[in-house]
This record gives C-alpha cells, sequence and structure tokens, in this order.
C-alpha cells in the first residue's frame, strides 16, 4: 500500500548509472569526432603563408603532436579531476606574448552556461505552461476553428526561421512599440528584473519555435485516450468536457508530453545560437561556434560535453517523471 | 408502478466509411420503477448501442436516427447536452463490462466514488466517501475501510466490478445500465458479484437495464427479459415464461446451444505411451513458482480439458509444453522421450508435432497477410512444400474447415468473422500435421451459436486425424461436450484429475465441486438456493480468502 521508494530508486539508480555509461561513450565520440576535423589549430591561426616549422612548432607546444589515444586520456583523466584544460588561443597567445593572466575552459564557458541557463529557464516558464494549456484547450475543441487556428499558428512560427521570427518581434515590441531592449546587454551584477527584461525578447522568439511540438503532443497524447472505457465511464458520469480532460485524460497523457518537453528543453540549451548572435545575448552558443572556427579544441570539446551532459540529464529527469507520474509504479501490488 | 423509461421503436445508424447503416432497427421497451429488464443476444445484436441510448449517449460513430427515448418525462434524444450531464451519474448510472479498463487508472477508486455526487451537488466529498465505505461494505468487498484507498491495478477483476457498482450507486441513481458486468469473470468470482449486485438492486430499489449474452445469468437477474438478434426485436417475456415457453425459432436455438456431446470415446489402453506427458513440472516467472509439480498425460486422440480460474496456471502449463517457459524441474514428453525444455533446442521435428490455437483470434493472425499465407507459412516451413503443391495443401486445409478456397484464400484477417478467423487459425495448426494441439480457450471470445461449430469441427478433426487436444478453458459447459479427461487446476497446483464422468460425478474434490456448482443454471431460482445452500456469509469469507 504504502508507496514503494527502493523500487522506484533503483530504477532512478540504474538510469544514472546508464547515463554515465552514454556520457562516457559519448566523450569517446566527441574527441574523435572533433579531433577529425580539416585542419587544426596551428594551420588556422598561422592562416596559408605558415611554414611548416612554424606549424610543428605551435603544435608540439600544444601536444597536437602526440597519439590521438595519449591525448584523449589525458583530457579525459584530467575532466575527471573536474579540470576541462586551458584554451588554445590562451596558451598560444601566452606563450608568444609571454605573462600575463590564463583563463581556464571551465572560467570562459561558466558565464555564458550561466547565461544560457536562464534564457533556457525563462523560455521554459513561458512555453511550458503555454504549450500544455493550448493542447489541452485544442483536444478540448477539436475539430473547431480554434483547434485549428493553434494548430496554424504554432505550426508557422515553428516553420519560420529563427532570425525572422527574431526580426519580426523586434519590429513589433521594440521598434514600433518600443516595450522591449532589441540587444540583450547582460552584464555582471544587474538587477533580475533588468536581466528579465532584457532576455525577454530571445525567450520570446525562443518560445515560438519550441511551441508546436509540446502543444500538438500533448493534444494528440490527449485525445489519443479519449477512446479508453475509463473515459466513457467519467462522461457517463455526467463529468463535464473539460473536467473530463484535465482530471480523467491528462494525467494518462503525463509521459509522452513530459518527453517531448525534455526534448524541447535540450533544445534550448544547445541549439540557440541564431538567437543569440541576433540579440547579441552572451550565451554559450557564440563561444562554441568561435572556438570551432579557430580549432580551439579544449573549449569545443568542453562545450560538447555539456550538450551531452544536458540532454542526457534531461531525458533522465523526463524518464524518471514519466515512471513517477504512472501509479503502477508508484504503487506496486 | 410508475413508468420510469420509455423507449418507443428505436433506430440507430452507425458510420462505416462515409456512409451510415442502420445498426438497431426500431427497438421498444418500456422499464417501470424498481423493475430488472434482461436485454439479451449475441455480440453485433446492438444490446450495448441500445443499453447506452437509454442514457441519451451514443459513441462516436454512431448517432441516434429515429424513435424516442424518454426518462421520467425528460426527451432524452433532443436534451440539450447540459441537461443530459445532468441527469447522467446523477439518475441514470452505468456499470461497464471491464472494470478494469473503466476506471482511470491514475485515480484512487473512492476519489472517483466520490466525484459524481460532488460534481453533482448531490453530497460533499466526506460525506460520499463515508457512503461509499457502506456500499463497499454492503456489496461484501474486503476491507471496506481501506479498500477505496488503492488504485484500480491493486485490486482484483472481481473487487473492482463490485466497487463499480457502488460507484454506479453513488447517487443513489433511478434506473442502472448494466453492461456485461461478469462476462470478463470467472464463474466463482461471477456468483460473488450477481449476488452483490442482485442485493444492493433489491435494497435501493432501484430500475435496471441487465445486458449480457449469457441466458442463465440473466435468469438470476431480470425480472423480464428481451431477446434481440442484429438489431431486431425477437421477442419478450417474463423471465420464467420465456425460460419454460420460448416462442421464436431463435430464442430456442439460444437455449440448445449447449446440448453439443462429442461422443465419449474408450481409455487408453494401458502401458500406452502418452503423446505428451507432463512430468512433476515446476516453473514460474522471475522469482515466483507459478507450477508447483504438476503431472498429467494425454493420450492419443484424447482430449483433456484444463480447467481452472483465471491465475490458476493453465497458460503456464501450455507455455512449458510448447518450450515458451523452460521449467525450473521436471520434463515434457513427447512419444515417451523428453523434449529440450527450451523450445529454440527443439528440432523441427518436434516442433511441428506440438501447436497452438489461441483465445484472441483477432490477434493472433498477421492482419496484413491474406489468408492463404497465413496457412501457407507452416505449410513450406515444415513441410516443405511449394508453388502449385502448397497451393493445394492450404485449400486442402481450408476445406476441412468448411472454408471454400476459392472465396477465402485471398481475404485477409479484417475481412472474415470471428469464427471464421478462429478456423484459420485452427487451419494453421494444422498445416503442420502436429500429433498435439493446445486449444487456448479457443471459443471463450465467441458467440454461443459460433462456439458450437468450432467445437464440432475440433470434434470431428479429431476423430478424422487422431489428434490429441490440451483445452484449456474456464467454461465447464465446453468441458462436458468436449472432454475425455479433466485437470482441474488451482494456484499452480493439480487439485483434481480423472476421466470426465468420474469428474462430473460426486464426490468431488472442495474446489472442483465449488467451480462445478457456480456455474450458473437455466433456473431463475438457482442463485437463490446455491446462497442459501453456501449461506450467504461464505461468499464473504470466500472474497476475504482471495486477498
Amino acid at each position: 500500500m504504502t508507496c514503494h521508494v527502493p523500487g522506484v530508486l533503483k530504477i532512478v539508480l540504474q538510469r544514472l548509472a546508464l547515463g554515465l555509461v552514454t556520457l562516457f561513450v559519448v566523450s569517446i565520440v566527441i574527441f574523435v569526432a572533433v579531433n577529425a576535423l580539416p585542419g587544426d589549430f596551428a594551420q588556422v591561426i598561422l592562416g596559408q603563408g605558415a611554414t611548416p616549422e612554424a606549424v610543428a612548432a605551435i603544435r608540439r607546444d600544444l601536444a597536437l603532436d602526440e597519439p590521438l589515444v595519449t591525448r584523449y586520456v589525458g583530457w579525459l583523466g584530467a575532466i575527471l579531476t573536474g579540470d576541462l584544460g586551458t584554451s588554445f588561443a590562451q596558451l598560444n597567445f601566452q606563450s608568444s606574448l609571454g605573462g600575463g593572466e590564463m583563463k581556464t575552459v571551465a572560467s570562459q564557458i561558466a558565464p555564458r552556461f550561466a547565461n544560457t541557463i536562464f534564457l533556457a529557464g525563462v523560455t521554459a516558464a513561458i512555453a511550458v505552461p503555454v504549450a500544455v494549456a493550448l493542447g489541452v484547450l485544442a483536444a478540448l475543441y477539436r475539430g473547431s476553428v480554434f483547434d485549428r487556428f493553434t494548430n496554424i499558428f504554432t505550426l508557422s512560427s515553428v516553420s519560420s526561421p529563427e532570425f525572422f521570427l527574431a526580426y519580426m518581434l523586434i519590429l513589433f515590441l521594440a521598434v514600433l512599440n518600443p516595450m522591449l531592449p532589441s540587444l540583450s546587454n547582460i552584464y555582471d551584477g544587474m538587477a533580475f528584473s533588468e536581466r528579465l527584461r532584457a532576455t525577454m525578447l530571445p525567450a520570446l522568439t525562443l518560445t515560438l519555435i519550441v511551441l508546436a511540438q509540446m502543444m500538438r503532443m500533448t493534444r494528440a497524447a490527449i485525445i489519443n485516450l479519449l477512446a479508453s472505457p475509463y473515459i466513457e465511464m467519467a462522461r457517463l458520469k455526467g463529468i463535464s468536457p473539460m473536467r473530463v480532460i484535465v482530471r480523467h485524460a491528462l494525467p494518462n497523457a503525463l509521459a509522452p508530453i513530459i518527453n517531448v518537453i525534455a526534448l524541447n528543453l535540450a533544445y534550448l540549451i544547445t541549439g540557440v545560437v541564431v538567437v543569440e548572435v541576433v540579440f547579441v545575448y552572451p550565451g554559450i552558443g557564440q563561444l562554441f561556434v568561435d572556438a570551432v572556427k579557430i580549432r580551439d579544441i579544449p573549449v569545443v570539446q568542453a562545450c560538447c560535453l555539456i550538450f551531452a551532459a544536458a540532454y542526457i540529464l534531461l531525458n533522465l529527469t523526463a524518464d524518471i517523471l514519466s515512471i513517477l507520474s504512472n501509479p503502477r509504479l508508484r504503487h506496486p501490488k | 408502478m410508475s413508468r420510469l423509461l420509455t423507449i418507443n421503436d428505436l433506430v440507430l445508424e452507425g458510420r462505416s466509411d462515409e456512409s451510415w447503416s442502420r445498426i438497431v432497427n426500431g427497438v421498444s421497451l418500456t422499464l417501470d420503477k424498481g423493475e430488472v429488464l434482461g436485454l439479451i443476444g449475441e455480440s453485433g445484436a446492438g444490446k450495448s448501442t441500445v443499453g447506452l441510448a437509454a442514457m441519451g449517449f451514443t459513441r462516436d460513430g454512431v448517432r441516434i436516427a429515429g424513435g424516442s427515448v424518454e426518462f421520467d418525462g425528460i426527451d432524452l434524444v433532443n436534451a440539450s447536452a447540459n441537461t443530459k450531464r445532468n441527469l447522467l451519474g446523477k439518475r441514470i448510472a452505468y456499470v461497464a463490462q471491464s472494470a478494469a479498463a473503466s476506471f482511470n487508472p491514475a485515480h484512487r477508486l473512492i476519489d472517483q466514488h466520490t466525484e459524481g455526487p460532488v460534481v453533482h451537488g448531490v453530497m460533499g466529498r466526506g460525506e460520499s466517501a463515508e457512503d461509499g465505505i457502506e456500499l463497499y461494505r454492503r456489496l461484501r468487498l474486503p476491507n471496506p475501510e481501506e479498500i477505496g484507498f488503492r488504485y484500480p491495478h491493486q485490486v482484483s477483476g472481481g473487487q473492482l466490478q463490485r466497487a463499480m457498482t457502488a460507484m454506479a450507486m453513488s447517487c443513489r441513481p433511478d434506473l442502472i445500465i448494466f453492461d456485461e458486468p461478469t462476462t470478463a469473470l470467472d464463474v466463482t468470482t461471477q456468483i460473488e458479484v450477481l449476488a452483490a449486485i442482485r442485493k444492493i438492486v433489491e435494497d435501493f430499489d432501484t430500475a435496471a437495464i441487465y445486458i449480457t449474452h449469457d441466458l442463465a445469468v440473466v435468469a438470476q437477474m431480470a425480472d423480464r427479459i428481451k431477446v434481440l438478434l442484429k438489431g431486431d426485436e425477437v421477442e419478450e417475456a417474463t423471465t420464467r415464461e420465456m425460460l419454460d415457453h420460448p416462442q421464436e425459432d431463435y430464442t430456442k436455438s439460444l437455449w440448445a446451444v449447449r446440448e453439443f456431446q462429442h461422443a465419449e470415446k474408450p481409455l487408453a489402453p494401458k502401458g500406452a505411451v502418452p503423446v505428451i506427458s507432463v512430468r512433476n513440472v515446476t516453473a514460474g516467472y522471475g522469482k515466483i513458482d507459478v507450477l508447483q509439480d504438476v503431472s498429467f498425460d494425454i493420450h492419443e486422440a484424447r482430449t483433456v480439458a484444463v480447467v481452472g480460474e483465471s491465475g490458476s496456471g493453465k497458460s503456464t502449463t501450455a507455455r512449458c509444453i510448447t518450450g515458451l517457459l523452460p521449467p525450473r524441474q521436471g520434463q515434457i514428453l513427447l512419444d515417451g522421450e523428453a523434449l529440450p525444455p527450451d523450445y529454440r533446442k527443439r528440432s523441427k521435428m518436434q516442433l511441428r508435432q506440438v501447436q497452438m490455437i489461441y483465445q484472441m483470434a483477432d490477434t493472433a493472425l498477421n492482419p496484413r497477410k491474406t489468408i492463404a499465407q497465413i496457412i501457407g507459412r507452416p505449410v513450406q516451413f515444415y513441410l516443405g512444400l511449394r508453388g502449385k503443391e502448397k497451393r493445394r495443401r492450404v485449400n486442402e486445409l481450408l476445406e476441412h474447415i468448411e472454408l471454400d478456397p476459392a472465396q477465402f484464400a485471398g481475404r485477409l484477417p479484417g475481412e472474415l468473422s470471428g469464427g471464421q478467423k478462429q478456423r484459420v487459425g485452427i487451419a494453421r495448426a494444422l498445416a503442420a500435421e502436429p500429433k498435439f494441439i493446445i486449444c487456448d480457450e479457443v471459443t471463450s471470445a465467441l458467440d454461443q451459436l459460433v462456439a458450437e461449430g468450432i467445437l464440432r469441427l475440433l470434434a470431428r478433426l479429431q476423430d478424422e486425424l487422431q489428434l490429441s487436444y490440451m483445452f484449456i478453458t474456464h467454461d465447464l459447459a465446453t468441458v462436458r461436450s468436449i472432454a475425455d479427461e479433466v485437470v482441474v487446476m488451482k494456484d499452480g497446483v493439480v487439485v483434481e484429475q480423472g476421466p470426465k464422468t468420474e469428474m462430473f460425478t460426486p464426490p468431488h474434490h472442495a474446489y472442483t465441486d465449488l467451480l462445478l456448482s457456480s456455474v450458473p443454471e437455466m433456473d431463475p431460482d438457482w442463485l437463490d438456493k446455491l446462497l442459501a445452500e453456501r449461506g450467504v456469509d461464505n461468499i464473504g469469507d470466500a472474497a476475504v480468502d482471495k486477498m
């Protein structure tokens, strides 16, 4: 009768262990893939007129001439001790210019990542409730004008290029009605409300992008259940259509909805470069793209690893929440 | 008595593709306060549709095309959704066939029980919960104070069915529609539910429409019976009149169904090697043993019926014999030779000898393959026939099961009726030319007339081909008509076994006796007599034992 904690705990621990294994495999894939990129830091930084000697010197300095496996083991070992390494750009400038403060990859990424998480959080706080509410209403009034309008609106917003949505929002909310700043000027020590205001336009743009999938899944998962005998039973008890959907269908439709929400949140953390560029938002996406351009491998790898961890962690959370939403698992016989 | 419900010349239409076709042709009925009407017919007779229409409700793809439904002066056909919502649950309640599917898996029983009274403003939540506990007690549910706080999956089928009856009673309605409430239950559980339903309907003087395909059940429950066939009324009379003097041929044929009797065969000679021998088998899933030390023999051209309630280990025994579930201990012998426990280790010859026919022909046939492909697959796999020879063999098999090859070979399973699909299932088993066939509840999803046809076919094939059958069933009427020997199982143990005639003559093992006496008989007084015999309290105790 009582909640069967050991059973659920066991499943959670199993998933967690599985997540770690996945992360390990992903680390290998990242390392191999990043090193398979054409050209390396030495070639990119020295440009076309580089002499072979100069390239070799930089490679030697950065230990790029060692075998792949040795470098991987060294990298992984460092990560396990919490050291993400030092950016090639930093190392190179230091060796050529000498002295100066050296920034580690971790200290480079940390503030950017915090900004990204803030943006994702604000977006999720707007998008998830709106998507679920629209999905519930669309399921309730399925086939109606409202249902069709919601579908057309969310589908067209998800199908439009991100920069287009961003510029449209800037046009309407910053230029024609100057309510929000068109550039996200984020700096240390700014007040929460200020920060929220600066983040609002990128967050709204992202909301338009992630809304469709979550809303449509909510609608589909609910409609899928409407033919169930227990829904018919609820109707035959004289329950109102809204209550039938919210109380009888939604709790049983949670698992697929949670999974789609998790996928979209993962996208918010990893895939928002265009929006960052448009609003000059100092997130991790731009840092990542810049690092790829100059083959700054430690930064690229660290970013990839963070993205992978975010995906795994969010999917893991979704799995666990799906399990918890199932009374059969919460309350075994 | 005052009139509660009047249905006049009700016509219902169902949508298939883009057109509407009639599924109920002008059914009329009346119901007085406190009266119970039995609505009986085979599947497709339209009885559930009529039952729902009596609530002013139609499923998706069904519409009321004519006639009237009047409940206590309210015209339900033309009433607004709001008016109907105010009646449903409050004055007209519904008890569905599968309580397990009709309770919401996400909420506790008591929360679902109190929802109706709270929404309709009949009682407050606390008052309704207390009332629910009282109803659970009246319906003889075990631990009435506590059972409501469980989720549906934590409660057994028979208990859920009673909890659903309690839920229907929660607003003290004037009318309850019971839609096959005991069809999915074992005979022993069925009695508890029948007794509980009858008692509570009498206690509160509630009117009811009781829908079922089982005559013996309806005879216990109804004051009057109405027979439907393919959406048409056949006849209506009081229960006793209907049982004693059925007027129409169709009604008489329903009564006669259980008379089929396969000629009893002589006992196998002493020392004969059984075709299949189950020896001291213990098996289970995970850490739990589902079977314990099960042993029985099946001889050539004989039928062994394995009977017992759900969960008694009948199907697990079949899985051990087919090698799907290797036993922990014990052996399966084929013609005296031990079979490898795992089907993957068995030779093609060994696999061929043991075939299966399944309960749900619907799900056991691949919907995307034609009948000829379904039957042709084992013909090619086991016998190596191809091309013209394969086609000839498939046609021969179709003739065996009395389906015209020219007409059926090219069809998909979806284009066949339930009985025809089950025949294809039989042909597929025969295609391997086995010695032994396991029939797992092969008739329980079929209407009585169709089921009888299947039993006759199996009996004929046995006589012609010297087949041995293991017949898994919970229906003792089927056992009576087809079995030579009976094995009674309970909780994974064989409690009694022997020739059929011995098993059906006293003295029985106590459990066999319980099973036999629980099969409803076509006598309106049967349930009363049985309850008096057992003492009503025993039924409650039996339920507690099952916890």
